[in-house]
């Protein structure tokens, strides 16, 4: 087994990990471990825009964006959070242009910007242009265009390298009013190395998480095989809180039956909704900005729509998306890749035909804690030094119980920027910290016994399991009754885990076991998830119950941390601890959620 | 400040007459796979292997090598993704000619026969479809792929037109996938040869006006193992699973090396 040390090491290499990357590479050794190789990772199937208040096209301020991101967030945002981001997202944007992102123009040679769901003009007025893009691949661009800085700037990868486990230590500390508590130091990760087999493990002084989301443990999802929840999975592991996970985001157009995105550029672009009876339905649930309100209202109406029987198609299981009234031209210039979806995989010319479409889970709005500097937190508020983390696998949290559209690409590079600062400056004044003892040995148990296991149950079989189940009890709607019979399925599947094998027993490129190791992580999300789900009886954002059909703010107006804790016991799930934080409010209370 | 006319706001309701979508039965059909495996470590040699397996409507080539991966044979090894044609993992030779497998759907194959599925070529494989990509990837670095502009650094954005904008776009869609310089005859027979997609990354900065680096680009193409290899074969065009203009980008770069001013 090798070790290697460096100042840094960022886990994950899309649009987050890159661009810490790019900040910490100029200041400490960095690596960058990463499953896939760079540019494959999912930041590059984001489509629609970067969101800043430029003000190019039409009046607009950071201020507006802030309000817009803690209304949509359904004022579970952290508000001080918001305010970097909106604030931040100008130079963000204007520093990706600097590194030679193609934006699309304006006929004044400007940074163009568009509409999109839930962005507004003074405090919801109107629909705003405020969305950067370059066509409709603008996560394409934003990943090339960091990937090409970090060739510029010598970035040290390493490719097909899956970190496995982050070794911390304890130590027995006191806070400031005299209490003992236990302080969690990083002192590196252990790393599997696809093409060999081999473990390595990377002492760094800082460690940066920015592996992105868990979008696999649904069946429906615009999300890529390899987003099963890993950075997330191992941090739980580690004794980390898990925050907010029940707030997943569900996007209104995935391509009927496959869940592929459709952008909801679509709809900024003049795009529009309708039911079997050809009515556009998004004027009755969102009289004001109709197509153009916020992801959760407007999968919840299109589920609503489908409920109700005024569902399209044969089987009456999906919506429309209208393109027909736009100019060809006007949709080949600024919808070329979405188009092209929809004729590749449903055959359907958009131009002359609307769109089968129907919501398809996307993004986690809930995911490892961390305050406005990307540190992670292993509580409510203790930082543990040296670790960060940035992009869908951290909650920080700027999108509360919905994330705006736009605003992933944001925070990637916001919060990706700051975790790379913060994590070299921190570097280059700690030591490191002495590896634990012995500590890739349970990596390499577990990896062993998944190797030579010989019981019946199989990979693919579990994992199909799980994500039907998530999908029909854990989508945009759910109620006690769905929620417990996820849970009870999810603890089935979890003991049938025990039992699981693989057929590659080799070294070299063994994907199959690797396959096992996500299903792991998939099966904690889902738990996580679910004990969230039950906790929290209101409805906020993305998390919808109908037995809770309201908000309850004098109840619920707080995130939810979740711990793994073997003294601990939740909903008869042994092992789990359920714990609140508080909401960061500065200039906004809850208002009534209206668009 | 606007300049953008509004589009009439679209009827609340319209009569969509007969929908598209089809008649809701989903197709199913018996599909056979052939693949080229290798493991290095059972054996040194390569072979063909093969499984039928049942496919439905909308299914693609990654979904059947998924369905024998998952539930037939553990050890058959590929890489793949986000499974829609846009991170590049999954190019490979499928009946002789390179393709996403995510984005070859099996209703437009033949599939009266067996379906050939083979690494690409000109890279060295590791396991069944999976390829060392790191030579493809140093050809790309070798082409200076980031943006070099040596004037001051502006408070705001650079400006650029829309015209200037869309000199370069089709080169902006590449996704890094391999398929076009793993189909081009000259990048099989000489592995020192910078191959289509580091000259089409090329293109992208040498025609964006903004970079100020377009001579060094054009030095190290003017190289021996650089553009004048091309023998415009249009493989690479043909396999360029984002329609990118591959042939038509590499005769452009020839054109700038024999015009540019050193």
């Amino acid at each position: 087994m090798q070790v290697h040390k460096y100042d840094v090491v960022i886990v994950g290499a899309g649009g987050a990990g890159m661009r810490a990357a790019i900040e910490s590479g100029q200041r400490a050794r960095t690596a960058v471990l990463t499953k896939i190789y760079p540019t494959r990772s999912h930041t590059g199937a984001a489509q629609g825009g970067m969101c800043a208040a430029l003000a190019n096209v039409e009046e607009d301020n950071w201020e507006w964006h802030t309000f817009d991101t803690v209304k949509g967030g359904d004022y579970l945002v952290d508000q001080d959070a918001a305010e970097v981001m909106a604030k931040e997202a100008i130079d963000a944007v204007l520093d990706l242009e600097k590194m030679g992102l193609p934006f699309n123009r304006t006929p004044e040679g400007k940074i163009d910007q568009r509409r999109f769901g839930g962005h507004t003009r003074d405090h919801g007025k109107a629909p705003v242009r405020r969305a950067c893009y370059a066509a409709d691949r603008t996560g394409h661009m934003i990943l090339q265009t960091l990937y090409q800085n970090c060739v510029k700037h010598n970035v040290e990868f390493y490719n097909e390298f899956y970190v496995l486990d982050l070794l911390m230590v304890d130590e027995e500390a006191t806070r400031e009013d005299g209490t003992p508590y236990t302080q969690k130091r990083v002192a590196g990760v252990v790393s599997y190395e696809l093409a060999t087999g081999e473990l390595h493990i990377f002492q760094a002084k800082s460690v940066v998480f920015a592996t992105g989301g868990a979008g696999k443990v649904y069946k429906t999802t615009s999300n890529a095989h390899t987003l099963t929840g890993d950075g997330m999975a191992i941090a739980y592991r580690a004794g980390l809180p898990l925050e907010d996970m029940e707030f997943v985001q569900f996007h209104p157009t995935g391509l009927a039956g496959l869940g592929i995105l459709l952008s909801e550029a679509a709809r900024g672009e003049g795009g529009i909704l309708r039911n079997a009876d050809g009515e556009r339905f998004m004027e009755r649930y969102a009289p004001t900005i109709k197509d153009l309100a916020p992801r959760d209202i407007v999968a919840r109406s299109m589920a609503e729509e489908v409920r109700q029987g005024r569902g399209a198609g044969p089987n009456k299981d999906y919506v429309l998306l209208d393109l027909t009234h736009l100019e060809p031209s006007h949709i080949d210039e600024k919808l070329p890749d979405i188009t092209e979806f929809a004729r590749t995989y449903l055959g359907v010319e958009p131009y002359t035909e609307p769109v089968p479409v129907f919501p398809t889970c996307h993004y986690f709005m809930g995911g490892i804690p961390t305050n406005i500097k990307a540190e992670v937190l292993q509580d409510n508020d203790t930082v543990v030094p040296g670790l960060y983390a940035a992009g869908e696998v951290a909650c920080v949290s700027v999108h509360g119980s919905n994330r705006l559209g736009t605003n992933s690409l944001l925070d990637i590079n916001v919060f990706g920027r700051r975790a790379g600062i913060y994590a070299a400056e921190y570097a280059q004044t700690a030591d490191f910290v002495e590896l634990p003892e012995g500590g890739e040995l349970p990596t390499v148990e577990h990896i062993e016994n998944l190797r030579s296991a010989t019981g019946a149950e199989k990979v693919g079989e579990l994992r199909s399991r799980l994500q039907e189940v998530m999908d029909a009890d854990m989508q945009v709607f759910r109620d006690e009754d769905s929620i417990r019979r996820a849970l009870a399925e999810i603890e089935d599947l979890r003991h049938r885990y025990e039992q699981v094998s693989v057929q590659d027993k080799g070294q070299r490129f063994n994907l199959d076991l690797l396959e096992g190791l996500e299903l792991g992580y998939l099966l904690d999300i889902a738990e996580a998830m679910t004990l969230a789900a039950l906790g929290r009886k209101e409805s906020r954002g993305g998390h919808y119950r109908e037995d809770y059909p309201d908000r309850d703010d004098e109840n619920f107006m707080a995130h939810t941390m979740i711990y793994r804790d073997e003294n601990a016991e939740m909903e008869g799930v042994k092992g789990i601890r359920f714990e609140t934080k508080p909401v960061v409010v500065t200039r906004y209370q809850p208002m009534e959620r209206k668009y | 400040m606007s300049t953008v006319t509004e589009a009439a706001e679209p009827a609340s309701k319209v009569d969509l007459g007969t929908q598209g979508g089809g008649s809701g039965e989903i197709q199913s059909f018996d599909v056979t796979l052939k693949v080229r495996r290798y493991l290095p470590e059972t054996s040194e040699e390569s072979y063909w292997d093969e499984w039928t397996v049942t496919m439905y409507g909308t299914d693609r080539v990654l979904d059947a090598l998924h369905k024998v991966k998952w539930e037939i044979d553990g050890t058959l090894s590929f890489r793949r993704s986000c499974a829609h044609g846009i991170c590049g993992s999954d190019a490979m030779r499928i009946n002789g000619r390179n393709r996403l497998a995510c984005k070859t759907l099996l209703k437009d194959l033949d599939l009266s026969k067996p379906i050939l599925v083979e690494p690409i070529k000109g890279l060295p494989v590791e396991k069944d479809l999976i390829v060392d990509m790191d030579p493809f990837f140093q050809s790309y670095r070798e082409i200076m792929p980031f943006l070099i502009n040596k004037g001051p650094e502006p408070t705001k954005e650079r400006l650029q037109s829309q015209e200037d904008r869309a000199r370069y776009d089709d080169t902006t869609k590449c996704i890094l996938c391999a398929a076009c310089t793993s189909s081009c005859p000259v990048f099989w027979t000489d592995g020192q040869y910078f191959g289509p997609a580091a000259i089409v990354n090329a293109h992208r900065f040498i025609f964006d006006s903004r970079d100020d680096a377009g001579d060094l680009r054009l030095e190290v193409l003017n190289d021996k193992e650089g553009v004048w290899r091309c023998r415009t074969t249009f493989n690479c065009s043909e396999a360029c699973p984002r329609g990118i203009q591959v042939t038509k980008a590499i005769a452009e770069v020839k054109q700038a090396v024999l015009n540019r001013t050193f």
